[in-house]
């Protein structure tokens, strides 16, 4: 299968890896997918409760090239974000950023979910009662 | 040394061909471009002089006699007609045929086509090692059995069955026994007498010969196999295999049987000593990486090792100067891992971490060492990306999680 450069870059310089401590009140933690699906996301925000920016994002990705892309493409886009503007990100855009093929768009749909995760997470622990996040079509 | 990149370590796929059998070859296509079939000149001799001679080379290999060898276009096509072939011949004395699970789709696909012209199918489970047990091929026989076909060694994990006991069981019962020699034949010995085999197929690319070139062993004496052709025409191949016959393409398969039984011993000590070595630095320098199948009966030149944690798509596209091949579902068509590997009773999540490594006649000690430090340099640096890693390490039981699963 041929990547595309920007999966490759992602790849070979993937941005924000690491892991933020998950006791941490303002760190929302998202994990998402299953070993035996091949794809697993861990996805992980600092957000300040004052201003609802996301001040720091750090991934792990077990999975294909395309997961691994897409997850640090999203630790990129919600830093500096708000929580709202996070949440709206769609798979979509990320599909079309890595010019990801049709057999990868369920990367992209992980990394939404991802991210809708680690917010709702974070929501929970500051008591904030939000509708489990709509999840992004399968 | 500097090795040349890339290298290529998937040769369960194909071979490069030997360039001892391209010159064997080169004649055929210019000066000696006769039909083999033309019976009233010399162009014709010389192409019927080479494709006897291919004969014997290819029934040497085997044990068997130049007259039981059929030429086709390759395993695939040897596969569908000893198992199409013995299942129409033999309809009236019975409509049930005993496979296994980890066959090539060359054969699991022929017989599910057979299942639905009415024909009966049982698909034994193997071992934890890979491996046929020949007591569930006893007690799998019916009255109504007329075909056993088991293959000789696996494609992806390398492991040799038991066909000499399962080719006296199906003696025992005189049921019919075809053999899929695709990987075996030309790496280790296969003796269609000592193992009791019926028809076994065989092909050009696999033994550093040509694609697009295959035969088929059919047992003329003790018994005596008949098949109903596949393909219909000029009656040739004693009316087997109708078709021009492809000589460039049986020359070069002759011209490989023939290196592959003199080079054998030599070869498979070097392929042994080659594989061990990879599997010694991958055991050595990482930890949590876990053989699939039997390590007592495989291949020479097989390793199929999944390394946990780390998903194997990843892995090839960090290890691109390297040919080998992944059992993980994103590198099939299917989003399926390894049919394989779970036959085996791997877990989906160790199978998507898989790579087997096919090594060849022209592959050297500098290119294991490479392909050895290139693994463990990406599939650290995976592991550092992997979650499953980072909470293997804090102990959590990953088995025992909670998955959102799609």
């Amino acid at each position: 299968m041929a990547y595309s450069d920007k999966v490759v870059d992602h790849y070979n310089n993937p941005r924000n890896v690491g892991s933020l401590p998950k006791e941490d009140p303002n760190v929302g933690t998202g994990l998402v997918g299953a070993p035996e699906c091949g794809d697993v996301m861990k996805l992980q925000m600092k957000i300040n409760p004052d201003t609802n920016v996301i001040e720091e994002a750090k991934f792990k990705t077990f999975g294909c090239g395309s997961a691994i892309a897409s997850s640090s493409l999203a630790t990129e886009w919600v830093k500096g974000k708000t929580v709202e503007e996070a949440l709206s990100i769609k798979n979509t855009d990320i599909v079309r950023e890595l010019s990801l093929p049709p057999v990868k768009i369920h990367c992209s749909v992980l990394a939404e979910d991802a991210i809708k995760a680690a917010i709702g997470d974070w929501k929970k622990k500051h008591g904030v009662e939000v509708p489990v996040a709509e999840k992004a079509a399968h | 040394m500097a090795v040349k990149l890339p290298i290529y370590m998937d040769n369960h796929a194909t071979t490069p061909v030997d360039p001892r059998v391209v010159d064997a070859m080169l004649p055929y296509f210019t000066e000696r471009f006769g039909n083999a079939a033309s019976r009233n000149h010399s162009f014709g001799w010389a192409g019927e002089e080479a494709v006897e001679n291919a004969r014997g080379q290819v029934a040497s290999l085997i044990g068997a006699t130049p007259k039981e060898i059929i030429f086709t276009s390759g395993a695939t096509e040897s596969d569908n007609l000893m198992i199409k072939g013995v299942a129409e011949m033999y309809r009236e004395k019975g409509n049930h045929i005993i496979t296994q699970a980890i066959e090539h789709k060359a054969v699991l696909d022929t017989c599910k086509r057979l299942e639905k012209y009415g024909y009966e199918v049982t698909y034994l489970p193997v071992q934890r090692d890979g491996r046929v047990n020949p007591e569930d091929v006893r007690k799998a026989i019916t009255p109504k059995t007329i075909l056993i076909t088991v293959m000789y060694a696996n494609n992806e994990i390398g492991i040799i069955n038991p066909i000499a006991e399962i080719g006296k069981i199906a003696k025992e019962h005189g049921i019919i026994f075809a053999v899929d020699g695709v990987q075996a034949v030309g790496k280790i010995p296969v003796d269609v007498q000592k193992d009791n085999i019926d028809l076994l197929a065989i092909s050009g690319h696999k033994i550093y010969g040509p694609k697009g070139v295959g035969a088929l062993y059919v047992r003329r004496r003790n018994p005596r196999v008949q098949l109903s052709a596949i393909i219909d025409g000029g009656g040739h191949e004693r009316g087997m295999r109708s078709g021009t016959l492809n000589v460039t393409g049986i020359i070069g398969l002759g011209k490989a049987c023939e290196l592959a039984q003199q080079e054998m011993p030599e070869e498979s000590k070097r392929m042994r000593a080659l594989r061990d070595r990879l599997q010694a630095g991958l055991e050595t320098k990482l930890d949590e990486v876990f053989i699939n199948g039997s390590m007592e009966h495989r291949l020479p030149n097989n390793l199929n090792m999944s390394f946990a944690y780390v998903e194997g798509e990843s892995l090839l596209m960090g290890i691109n100067d390297i040919a080998v091949s992944s059992g993980s579902a994103c590198t099939s068509a299917t989003l399926e891992p390894s049919y394989v590997l779970k036959a085996l009773g791997v877990g989906e999540d160790l199978a998507h971490t898989s790579i087997r490594f096919g090594l060849g006649r022209f592959n050297t000690e500098e290119e294991v060492d490479y392909v050895t430090d290139k693994m463990v340099q990406v599939v650290t640096k995976l592991r550092e990306l992997s979650p499953l890693y980072e909470m293997a390490k804090e102990g959590i039981d990953i088995s025992k999680m909670k998955w959102q699963t799609a």
